[in-house]
């Protein structure tokens, strides 16, 4: 990537620019930027290497030794195998590797929750833009009773009638998210509809699934890529405030949500660690999709573009 | 502009009708309350007659029915667990989650609000880049973490406030108010803050975005020419242009924030509606869980038909632009 940006900047004529080193150079031109993606980067290697990375697996219970329990940062285990860096929980768990796996499961409800709701309202807001009349009136009422909601009451609408599970909650998720991208899509697809490529694509008998799928939808993926991101960060936020609430995700599926929940009780008597260290975690990760996100809507967004 | 309002109330009632029935037969669909009230050894004839005292042994239509009639005299149906209308107690509760949803707003504009126009009238300072910093942790920071972190430092740390409960209360017309005492006031200010952190980043942005075109526009440039003040440029001309915009998008926060209080409310133990849901939704107390939900969306159509109505009121274009596209 480094090489890709020195050659963009080397070259400052316009000639060679490929639209990827453009966009390269534009990202790396924000250190802000940089970083997060940088410290997003190493999440992810975090999350999916969870099992690897770990001291310790937090749920296995033979693992654990009840007496290491609530043992501030720095500690060592009673055996001395190993040091808790950020201190254990009630259970005598090492609080880093349970951020470890919980970061796991949070990225993963996040990203799988954004992305069916992705797949959904482009499908939507596609069909709305492309095919308007009826179909559009309805998708668009739909998107606007959805949105004239606040997000948390619909997802506890959900979660009081389904009750609890993974599955559940990424349904309720999806259900919050997806009128966010139909919005979007249609918004932007309005305005390609009208442009000459798509009535020469018409003109050339394609069908209406290929028109919308191979020449709408690859010309409306920059405001969706954004929305993608702010709504990757939302979706961990917001499982995080369910599974705090204990309306999220169970108990055997551990995610930041619940790790802070579980050290709250201990907050008052000044065992910070069990809730602090999750919530930074959280935090981390949510800022750093963030950075990322806010950069690709000022690189995207042609009307800020000089 | 009768037309318009009829046409958006009708629209609201709909909406709120398709809502019970979704609440309705939603909350129909989970668990039976019987095996959770009844004592486990009752026998066979015993949760009958409990299924027969509760209204369960009729179709659903029936009970909607029932539940839609009962509804529209205020009653919908008693807690399985108060065994008191559940309607009073979430009446009961509303005015705390009232009074914390409003001194949240009221700090989201108190706070907001300066330091907004500051960041938009003062773009390079050091300040206002910490500002704007600041607003996007308000926004990334999640409303529970941070309720945790308020806490930690201000309760257990530094024991400045107390982190539980409402406080002394005055009783003013018939409800219980907490901002009265002081006592009251210390107990509430860390709730609020809490739950309008996000919400006064939000102002700071509109704030500050709104600054920055206002201040390029040709009435504020010909006011600083005739030699106005800057003072009276900024409080006249910037503010009562820049304000539209975020009268209306906290309107429609009003109803996210009473909806989010629920966080809040578990978290300072705020003794208010938002507590009572999660604990009614974990022993499925089902009509506690209806009239909460049927009341905060009744809360939040209400709040959106006001601000659209205000709106239109406000701005002309709306209205006019509504009815072309009727025609």
């Amino acid at each position: 990537m480094t090489a890709l940006t020195d050659e963009g900047r080397a070259d400052t004529g316009v000639a060679v620019e490929t639209p990827l080193h453009r966009f390269v150079a534009e990202f790396a031109a924000s250190k802000l930027a940089l970083v997060g993606l940088v410290v997003l980067a190493a999440i992810l290697v975090i999350a999916i290497f969870a099992p690897w990375l770990s001291p310790q697996n937090p749920y296995d219970l033979a693992a654990l030794d009840l007496l290491d329990g609530r043992l501030p940062p720095g500690s060592a285990s009673a055996d001395r195998a190993i040091t808790y860096w950020l201190g254990t929980d009630d259970q005598g768990r090492d609080m880093l590797s349970a951020i470890f796996y919980g970061l796991r499961t949070s990225l993963a409800v996040g990203v799988l929750s954004a992305g069916v709701a992705l797949m959904i309202g482009t499908a939507l807001g596609l069909i709305a833009a492309y095919i308007g009349g009826r179909m559009e009136s309805l998708i668009m009422r739909l998107v606007d009773l959805q949105l004239s909601f606040p997000a948390i009451l619909v997802a506890l609408i959900l979660l009081a009638l389904l009750g609890q599970g993974v599955g559940k909650i990424i349904l309720a998720l999806v259900v919050v998210q997806w009128a966010y991208f139909a919005r979007t899509v249609r918004g932007s697809a309005l305005v390609e509809r009208r442009k000459e490529y798509i009535e020469a694509a018409r003109c050339l008998a394609l069908s209406d699934a290929r028109i919308m799928l191979h020449h709408l939808l690859p010309n409306c993926l920059p405001p969706l890529i954004v929305v993608l991101t702010v709504q990757v960060a939302h979706a961990i936020a917001l499982e995080a405030t369910l599974s705090f609430l204990g309306i999220g995700l169970p108990i055997t599926e551990p995610s930041l949500g619940l790790l802070i929940a579980n050290g709250f009780e201990y907050i008052m008597s000044g065992k910070y660690w069990i809730s602090l260290f999750p919530g930074v975690a959280l935090l981390i990760a949510i800022m750093s999709i963030n950075l990322v996100g806010d950069r690709l809507r000022d690189i995207l967004n042609p009307r800020l573009q000089k | 502009m009768t037309v318009f309002i009829l046409r958006r109330l009708m629209q609201s009632a709909v909406v709120l009708v398709v809502m019970s029935l979704l609440v309705f037969v939603g909350v129909f669909a989970i668990g039976n309350p019987v095996d959770i009230l009844i004592n486990p050894q009752a026998d066979q004839a015993e949760i009958a007659r409990a299924t027969a005292a509760l209204g369960l042994d009729k179709p659903l239509w029936e009970q909607y029915l029932v539940f839609l009639g009962n509804a529209l005299h205020g009653n919908l149906g008693n807690s399985f667990v108060f065994n008191e209308p559940s309607l009073r107690l979430i009446a009961e509760r509303l005015p705390a989650t009232l009074e914390l949803a409003l001194s949240a707003m009221v700090l989201a504009v108190v706070l907001g609000l300066p330091l907004g126009l500051y960041v938009g009238l003062k773009p390079e300072t050091a300040l206002a880049r910490t500002i704007g910093a600041g607003s996007i942790l308000g926004f990334s920071l999640p409303t529970f973490w941070v309720g945790i972190m308020l806490i930690m430092v201000f309760a257990v740390e530094l024991g400045w406030l107390p982190s539980t409960g409402r406080g002394a209360t005055v009783r003013v017309l018939g409800v219980d108010l907490s901002f009265l005492t002081w006592d009251g006031l210390k107990h509430l200010l860390l709730p609020a803050i809490n739950l309008s952190l996000s919400r006064i980043a939000l102002v700071i942005r509109l704030a500050a975005s709104g600054t920055r075109e206002v201040l390029h526009m040709d009435y504020v440039k010909f006011a600083r020419a005739k030699g106005l003040r800057s003072r009276r440029v900024i409080l006249v001309h910037v503010l009562g242009n820049i304000l539209i915009p975020i009268v209306t998008v906290l309107g429609l926060e009003t109803g996210a924030v009473i909806a989010f209080s629920v966080v809040t409310e578990t978290i300072f133990a705020w003794p208010g509606m938002g507590r009572l849901i999660i604990s009614s939704i974990t022993v499925l107390d089902r009509p506690v869980i209806v009239a909460y939900l049927m009341m905060t969306v009744f809360l939040v159509i209400l709040i959106n038909l006001l601000v659209d109505v205000l709106y239109s009121v406000l701005d002309p274009r709306v209205r006019l632009g509504e009815a072309e596209a009727r025609a």
